[in-house]
């Protein structure tokens, strides 16, 4: 294939250009082009959310979006949030409950939960639930990670 | 700061050969340029890429050499409401249908739908003129799309000129996976006519969990209710019949009927209405049980809450 497609956006606060084919994922050209490997290949689907990146202001699947559409975007991977003071309260309270196991969901889950404190202020755990819907966790059953959560947008400002 | 990232390898290989067939993409910025690249030929429409993506990942959609993505024409964005009529872009996105207050006045049933859609990283990028392009028998939007009398808007270029078509809904659904739509035109928007003012909607979906599920069965119903009757009765029934449908006979049934008295021959009427088949999410029985005791339920409750 010979099509390479060039784009530019801007990732975690920086801009970069880059070249993509047009089948590329979101997800592929994170991790395999751009050396980003926080966000998770789980399922490819949309089912699991281990890859949710945030592109705009919104959360959403990186496996399901083409690396092509990312021109002209503003793009937030959980690497961007190591700096980002708003984490800083979910970071602490991930930890203080132990709502991470083997880890391979955590960084969807954290983006996703900073997504929903971002819309929802001080989430009640029905409302974390429901913003959780599309994160999968196979080791902690959830009730920590929801746990976590709502510490963290009680304690928010 | 503007970074270089140098790619200069030759992207991986992909899992599937049919996405060597991309040669083109394209991003259009306006409906005119669009329709054009639509009369060249030979085109993907990429939108919100939540069916596509998976769909071409495993084989089940072939690309066409050029890939297009619409998701920056202006055209095709936004909710208008003008001469009794409200107009969904194509790219409206599940979560710009439940964050609208009109959306849930006038068609509650269809911000239901989206309120079961998937999830939420789903909805961010699933678009309602996707949806429909996907034609699913179980397609979400599309059971309250058929309560609502929509109708998709198509353009294509004829003569140089964007030409439009407007297509009901239920003759634009052809079978699984097929419609109307001309390899030429691109489903620009639906447009609903607002409903009298009294109308009350409802959306139930049935699956094994409530997010990220296929329906099992859905179902859609409106009405007007004007004491123990109702009026202007609209039911469509999801994942039990090659496309979502309306339900002729089970509105029949019902319509200035009395209520509780008519749902008996609603429901036998709706065993008509349906042709449900065997699959790996329920059985064709199951199928007809589910829409028997649910429809029943909607209609014990329906305009009382």
């Amino acid at each position: 294939m010979s099509a390479n497609i060039d784009i530019a956006f801007k990732l975690n606060g920086i801009n970069v250009t880059t070249k993509v084919s047009p089948s590329m994922s979101a997800l592929e050209m994170l991790r395999d082009e751009l050396q980003l490997t926080g966000s998770k290949y789980g399922c490819g689907e949309g089912e699991c959310g281990a890859c949710t990146i945030n592109v705009d202001g919104l959360s959403i699947n990186s496996c399901l979006m083409f690396a092509a559409d990312c021109d002209g975007r503003e793009i937030v991977t959980i690497e961007g949030l190591a700096s980002d003071p708003h984490t800083e309260a979910l970071k602490r309270s991930f930890v203080a409950y132990g709502a991470v196991q083997c880890g391979f969901c955590t960084p969807g889950i954290v983006m996703q939960a900073r997504h929903l404190l971002t819309k929802t202020e001080h989430p009640t755990p029905e409302q974390i639930r429901r913003g959780l819907e599309g994160n999968l966790c196979r080791c902690t059953g959830y009730k920590k990670i929801i746990e976590a959560i709502a510490e963290a947008g009680a304690t928010s400002t | 700061m503007n970074v270089q990232l140098a790619t200069t390898e030759q992207p991986p290989a992909a899992s599937g050969e049919d996405i060597t067939a991309v040669k083109t993409y394209a991003a259009p910025r306006s409906l005119a340029e669009a329709v054009a690249l639509l009369r060249a030929g030979n085109v993907t429409i990429l939108a919100g890429s939540t069916d596509l993506m998976p769909q071409s990942k495993t084989g089940r959609a072939r690309f066409q050499p050029v890939l297009m993505n619409i998701r920056r024409i202006p055209e095709l964005c936004g909710i208008d409401e003008a001469d009794g009529c409200v107009r969904f872009g194509a790219l409206t996105t599940m979560t710009e249908l439940l964050d609208s207050a009109m959306v849930k006045t006038r068609f509650n049933a269809l911000w239901q739908s989206a309120d079961h859609f998937a999830s939420n990283q789903l909805r961010n990028a699933a678009t309602i003129g996707g949806n429909i392009c996907n034609a699913s028998p179980a397609g979400d939007t599309l059971v309250p799309l058929l309560v609502f009398n929509a109708r998709v808007v198509l353009a294509s270029e004829v003569n140089g000129a964007v030409t439009t078509r407007k297509l009901p809904l239920a003759e634009f659904l052809v079978g699984p996976g097929r419609t109307q739509r001309r390899p030429t035109e691109l489903l620009t928007a639906v447009d609903l006519p607002l409903p009298p003012d009294n109308f009350v909607s409802e959306f139930y979906k049935f699956g094994t969990r409530p997010a990220l599920d296929i329906a099992t069965i859905a179902i859609g119903l409106g009405a007007v209710c004007d004491g123990d009757r109702l009026g202007d009765v609209r039911i469509a029934f999801g994942a039990v019949a090659p496309t979502p449908i309306r339900a002729p006979q089970t509105e029949a049934a019902l319509d200035g009927k009395p209520l509780p008295a008519a749902i008996e021959a609603a429901l036998t009427a709706a065993e008509a209405d349906i042709h449900p088949i065997s699959d790996i999410r329920a059985s064709a029985w199951y199928r007809r049980e589910l829409v028997r005791n649910i429809l029943r339920r909607m209609l014990e409750h329906v305009g009382k809450h």
